[in-house]
């Protein structure tokens, strides 16, 4: 370790308040009881209330949650099991099809599930089709948990377990799957977050009818602007950040390096 | 054995395999064919015939819509703006990841975890909200706004306005993307060995010529993982110029987004939709190359 001079500490410090400031405020403007966003008038919970009785933007949020447990639980069972075989076996194809989405830009995904859902499903746009494309992206996040877990271990147990005589999937569910459960529980947590926070996805597949939280604050942010969003975004900064302490407890022993 | 072996691989592999196949390999098919064809009159498509040349009628293939694209410079003006944002979007974040990610790298390691916790936990709210933020900042209410006001005021300028503006447009791309150069770039300066920096030191090198001639040119490969994934998104993102960019911002983004959802020309839609994946490619190839050719150099 070396000293830092102070003129970097001062710039590290500006960053931090960059990252950090902006939240604080849409937070802080939670509480204002004033329509306006500009100034600090005086406390109120005010903005709350209104989002109680917001049942549009309440049927929002229970959409968004459905969508969200429907996507973490099918990509969570495919994405491990696409971890499993890119790190099991020598795949060409696998990986190229399970990366690529988390490589390009969202919107070109959006728009070409949007083409094929209306060209070839012929599927109504609703909730299913948004939770298929949600599992979409989700996959590769999954499988790079699960591999990353799968390169720190040791192959040999799983070997042993075999010699002993356990079946494949005795020695799978004896062996493995204990010891990648973190990183299964880390990745159904990531895709639930990815899930409940994608924008762009969503509003290409999402069609009309059902309102979905993102979209829901989209519109509010396009058409009418009003702390009640400042409100929605402090209660969604607040499950975002228990989601990540409870990823973080089960994913620790994963991402710990092993050296230190 | 052998067969039962097989048999695991494809009951692992198949599920996601058959997945990803139907619903991100299909729909990218899809998508390039539909460039090829022709808008319906009220949206949709004009049907295909694939066995039209027997019939001599029309087979509704046609590369109309490319000839469009490069026809008209407006288009190309538009991507090449959007290139422009992106390029200036990856040198701002450089500029700010890069002393912080050094600050972090040589702290003392029990703090590295929790200051690289800090920089992700920002992250994790929801896009729309981080954006949503600078428009409350930037606001012509806002404090910022006055204040700067106040300031050109005394200076004799014309009040200006921060929201929905290039300016407003690129905060916002640095602010929702800085933590994609933040992370790569600590992973590189962390590997470092600090006693080449003593052996700099014991040549003689000051603290900016030890920098420049060891840390910089060791990092440029985290600069680069760094800087495609910043230029990437940013290259294909709609949603910043529709809420904080005015009317004439617009991005690639936008302008693939109007045609689906807007005019309703999905063959232009996907021709557009093609240009960018081809300029994503372009720049990935780019990013990779300059990256190994660091390397190769000694």
């Amino acid at each position: 370790m070396r000293r830092s001079s102070p003129l970097l500490r001062l710039i590290a410090m500006l960053v931090y308040a960059f990252l950090y400031i902006p939240l604080c405020i849409v937070v802080v403007f939670s509480f204002n009881d004033s329509k306006l966003n500009a100034e600090w008038v005086g406390f109120t919970l005010y903005w709350y209330q209104t989002l109680w009785n917001d049942h549009e933007m309440l049927l929002a949020v229970r959409n968004s949650l459905f969508i969200a447990c429907c996507a973490s639980l099918s990509a969570t069972i495919l994405g491990t099991m696409a971890g499993l075989a890119i790190h099991r076996y020598r795949l060409k194809v696998l990986p190229i099809l399970a990366f690529t989405p988390l490589a390009m830009p969202e919107i070109l995904l959006g728009v070409s599930l949007l083409l094929f859902y209306l060209q070839v499903l012929n599927l109504t746009l609703g909730l299913i089709s948004i939770i298929l494309a949600h599992t979409t992206f989700c996959i590769g996040f999954v499988a790079i948990i699960v591999r990353a877990r799968l390169q720190g271990m040791d192959e040999s147990i799983f070997e042993a377990a075999r010699d002993l005589g356990a079946t494949p999937w005795q020695a799978f569910y004896h062996v493995t799957l204990p010891l990648i459960k973190p990183a299964i529980i880390a990745g159904a947590l990531m895709s639930f977050t990815l899930s409940i926070d994608d924008f762009v996805i969503t509003f290409f597949t999402k069609g009309i009818g059902e309102p979905i939280l993102p979209i829901q604050i989209y519109t509010m942010i396009k058409v009418a602007v009003t702390p009640e969003i400042n409100a929605i975004s402090t209660l969604l900064m607040l499950l975002t950040l228990t989601l990540i302490t409870l990823a973080n407890r089960f994913g620790s022993s994963m991402l710990r390096d092993p050296s230190h | 054995m052998q067969l039962s072996n097989r048999l695991i691989k494809w009951l692992i592999s198949g599920p996601p395999l058959v997945f990803l196949l139907i619903f991100f390999v299909a729909p990218s098919l899809i998508m390039i064919v539909t460039s090829f064809r022709l808008p319906g009159e009220f949206g949709g498509l004009v049907p295909l015939n694939i066995f039209a040349e027997r019939s001599g009628i029309d087979s509704g293939l046609t590369l109309e819509t490319y000839q469009f694209f490069l026809s008209d410079w407006i288009y190309l003006e538009i991507f090449l703006k959007s290139f422009v944002i992106a390029t200036l979007t990856t040198i701002i974040c450089i500029a700010m990841a890069y002393p912080l990610a050094l600050l972090i790298a040589n702290s003392p390691r029990k703090f590295r975890n929790l200051m690289i916790m800090l920089v992700v936990l920002p992250f994790a709210s929801n896009f729309l909200i981080r954006v949503y933020a600078w428009m409350i900042i930037l606001g012509p209410e806002s404090t910022l706004s006055h204040v700067i006001n106040h300031i050109l005021g005394v200076l004799d300028f014309e009040p200006i306005t921060l929201l929905f503006s290039p300016f407003a447009v690129l905060i916002g791309m640095v602010y929702v993307h800085l933590p994609f150069m933040i992370l790569p770039l600590y992973t590189n300066l962390e590997k470092h060995d600090p006693i080449l920096l003593d052996a700099a030191q014991d040549l003689g090198a000051n603290r900016w010529q030890r920098f420049w001639s060891v840390t910089w040119p060791l990092s440029l490969p985290g600069i680069f993982s760094g800087s495609a994934l910043v230029f990437i998104p940013v290259l294909g993102m709609f949603a910043i110029p529709d809420i904080l960019g005015g009317t004439g911002d617009i991005m690639i983004g936008n302008l693939i987004k109007d045609q689906f959802l807007g005019t309703r020309d999905w063959p232009f839609g996907s021709t557009l939709s093609i240009m960018l994946t081809i300029a994503v490619l372009g720049v990935t190839v780019f990013f990779t190359w300059l990256a190994r050719s660091v390397m190769r150099s000694p």
